[in-house]
């Protein structure tokens, strides 16, 4: 009974779906050009530290939310299938705080029972074309 | 009613109401609904591989190699740190525009204009994995091995190799995946139901290989 007064506006919601305006889609398009291009920039421009991994982390993180939100329509989408798809990867940070966790752990322990060799500085890289027995 | 104009608590209401009416969950075509639960698999896959190269990263005591260093080319004289994985950036995000608006003139089903938009997308993401062909024969030219480099940590290249092998695998299956659903199109196969929506799905497909190196930028080329 109550399902003609549910099931009607489900379907004029399907029809309307794909009818955003084009200027959303352009919107995001050049948004997601402009960030990466900060992204980018970052690098460029050396920055080191705090500052590097908030930009990127923030950058890409909003990247990733336009791509999903608009180009992939998770934002017109309903709940039931917003929350079976993004509920499941939350999952993940587990798996990500175990592993830094246990990260740390086993930096601990090489360093404790192999020693830090004394190459610990980064290297800066020199590029060789040929170099194919470096290793 | 349209989806976006919904409050939270409506949003609540609908989640209830979907789970609980005895019928059909998701109000999507099936396929959609397989697609993404495909990606979210695939999500799994990925972050499996990026949370074993923080582990490597954040366990190796050898120094790990700059990337922007490594990934340098010598453009007029000087070297231009990242530069090629900048353009191969630049060329995924021009193709998951392209694809956007294929997906858009599907809800026309105007086939001109899909075929010719799937077909540029597939053109750039044909060039993406060319550029890393060049990026990993010019690394290997320079003794980069799933087991050593001679630049530092040795998790580098397998990290490199696995990570990027892995997208490209994507992104070939992608532009095969494109070409055969755009022709598909243009010979009119999807008229005969009047159901364009594989167009859509498709379009989930090339935006997530796009998310995906949105992470695999930021975390393995940038970090």
């Amino acid at each position: 009974m109550e399902n003609v007064e549910t099931q009607q506006p489900v379907q004029a919601q399907e029809d309307d779906e794909q009818q955003h305006p084009i200027g959303v889609y352009l919107k995001v398009w050049i948004l997601l050009f402009v960030l990466s291009f900060f992204s980018y920039m970052v690098d460029y421009f050396d920055f080191q530290g705090m500052l590097r991994w908030t930009l990127i982390i923030t950058f890409m993180f909003l990247k990733a939310g336009f791509i999903v939100a608009v180009f992939m329509h998770m934002m017109w989408e309903r709940m039931a299938l917003i929350t079976a798809i993004l509920g499941p990867p939350l999952l993940l940070l587990f798996l990500i705080g175990f592993m830094i966790s246990e990260g740390f752990y086993v930096f601990g322990t090489r360093v404790d029972y192999m020693g830090r060799p004394e190459t610990a500085e980064r290297n800066h890289v020199v590029h060789e074309e040929g170099a194919e027995e470096a290793h | 009613m349209s989806g976006d104009s919904l409050t939270l608590s409506q949003h609540g209401d609908t989640l209830v109401e979907d789970w609980v009416s005895d019928k059909e969950t998701f109000h999507v075509p099936w396929g959609k609904v397989m697609m993404w639960i495909f990606l979210v698999s695939d999500t799994f896959i990925f972050s499996s591989f990026l949370v074993g190269y923080m582990n490597v990263r954040r366990t190796t005591t050898d120094p790990w190699p700059y990337p922007s260093e490594v990934f340098a080319l010598e453009l007029f004289g000087s070297n231009v740190p990242l530069i090629l994985i900048a353009i191969m950036t630049f060329i995924l995000i021009t193709s998951s525009g392209t694809m956007a608006l294929a997906v858009r003139y599907a809800h026309f089903k105007d086939k001109k204009k899909i075929f010719v938009l799937m077909c540029v997308t597939a053109a750039f993401g044909a060039s993406f994995v060319g550029m890393q062909a060049f990026e990993w024969t010019k690394l290997i030219s320079e003794g980069v091995r799933p087991w050593g480099n001679p630049w530092g940590a040795p998790q580098f290249g397998s990290v490199f190799f696995m990570v990027t092998g892995f997208h490209g695998l994507h992104v070939s299956c992608g532009v095969i995946y494109l070409l055969t659903v755009a022709t598909k199109v243009l010979k009119g196969h999807y008229d005969v139901k009047g159901d364009y929506s594989i167009v859509e799905i498709t379009g989930l497909y090339w935006h997530f290989v796009d998310l995906v190196w949105v992470f695999i930028f930021a975390f393995f080329y940038l970090w």
